[in-house]
């Protein structure tokens, strides 16, 4: 057994305390052979300090494309010659793609908007969608907005958004050649405000984006420094006419390392399965991840590609015996 | 959702030409993952919504689809 693993397996799964950059590093360059026991390792701190409860979520694109920022994986920037379009949603499309949501058995449903922060606007949308579907549906409303003012999160609170995401999308040293637009502190700023007003933060990012296993590691410390209620983990799937369309996809073994490896750094943290991974890891992988430390699941489609469909994932954390998150236990 | 057909005119992921009916093979897969983007009669780009369950793709053109 790796040295790394022995010292997680005491203190990580024993004491509950995350494994520090060096430590994520370490797991990060475990050779493939070491995998498997990484992965157990992972589920069982996963299982201990999470439990079997999966939480399952929904997401859908309030304002799609257009977008005034640059950030280099993302085909919604209106500065690459990327073919999405700008499209907004309607409040019943809006109530609609809610419900569709809470049929499948999730407790969350995640209003996202492709811009740099919310003008008056999407945020009026917001109040009169987020009211419509505290009326008509049983299910905890997030947002993804972008950066905001102390207004903006104070009139979230108000409307009752129960956690807000924001991604820092990859370390604080690689952020730079992903994003010019705005900085990683920017954002950063957005998550202490969210922090402070009591809402759950949500923030993770995307793996693959260029940078280094060191990277990595680094990031995985940074997030578990802001020590985030959920963290989504992404891998790029490469958008044509974005500056990273061409960039291979992350490698299966890499993607379930870094799972666990996530998962060791932050042993209470929502760990959740979101874009990308299914490019990335396939079904059989999928699997794995859900037996290597995630603990939640997008499912259905994301924001501007398709996902696997909700009853596949189901019918997977069935077969785990992986039981669904009740909204009861989450209020 | 939609498949691409042989009467095809432009392909719905990339906008380019359907040479003599054929969907080009990397887009074809890509579009088990994606909904379409142009519109395969005029390659006019749409408006698409993709949703937690299906997508829309309107062309101002040609109208609606849904899948």
């Amino acid at each position: 057994m790796p040295e790394i693993l022995d010292q997680a397996r005491t203190q990580v799964l024993g004491d509950g305390v995350g494994l520090d950059e060096a430590g994520v590093l370490a797991v990060l360059n475990l050779p493939d052979e070491h995998l498997p026991a990484a992965l157990q390792l992972a589920h069982d701190v996963r299982m201990r300090w999470c439990g079997p409860e999966v939480e399952v979520e929904g997401i859908v694109s309030l304002k799609t494309g257009g977008c005034p920022e640059d950030c280099h994986f993302c085909s919604q920037s209106g500065l690459f010659t990327s073919p999405v379009r700008s499209v907004w949603l309607d409040i019943p499309s809006l109530v609609e793609a809610a419900k569709q949501t809470a049929k499948t058995g999730a407790t969350e449903f995640c209003i996202v908007a492709a811009v740099r922060g919310p003008d008056d606007r999407l945020m009026k949308q917001m109040r009169e969608g987020v009211a419509a579907i505290r009326a008509e549906v049983d299910i905890q409303v997030a947002a993804s907005l972008g950066m905001l003012s102390q207004e903006q999160v104070d009139d979230l609170v108000d409307m009752g958004v129960h956690r807000y995401n924001h991604n820092l999308e990859t370390c604080r040293s690689y952020f730079p050649n992903v994003v010019t637009t705005h900085s990683w502190e920017e954002r950063w700023e957005t998550l202490r405000m969210v922090r402070d007003s009591g809402m759950e933060v949500c923030c993770g990012g995307i793996l693959g984006l260029g940078e280094t296993v060191e990277q990595r590691a680094e990031f995985a410390a940074q997030l578990a420094e802001l020590n985030p209620h959920e963290v989504p983990l992404n891998f790029l799937n490469p958008r044509p006419g974005t500056p990273l369309g061409d960039r291979p996809v992350v490698e299966g073994k890499d993607a379930l390392r870094a799972i666990a490896a996530f998962r060791l750094a932050m042993p209470r943290t929502i760990l959740r399965y979101a874009g990308g991974r299914e490019i990335t890891l396939g079904d059989l992988g999928t699997r794995d991840g859900l037996l290597g430390g995630i603990n939640a699941v997008i499912v259905g489609n994301y924001l501007t590609t398709l996902g696997r469909p909700a009853t596949a994932d189901l019918d997977l954390l069935d077969e785990l015996k992986m039981p669904v998150k009740a909204l009861s236990a989450t209020l | 959702m939609t498949a691409m057909t042989t009467t095809e005119l432009w392909c719905d992921r990339c906008g380019e030409p359907v040479t003599d009916g054929a969907a080009h093979p990397g887009c074809s897969s890509a579009r088990q993952l994606e909904p379409p983007r142009y519109c395969h009669r005029c390659r006019r780009r749409m408006k698409v919504q993709v949703l937690p369950v299906g997508w829309s793709a309107v062309c101002v053109e040609h109208g609606e689809i849904r899948g």
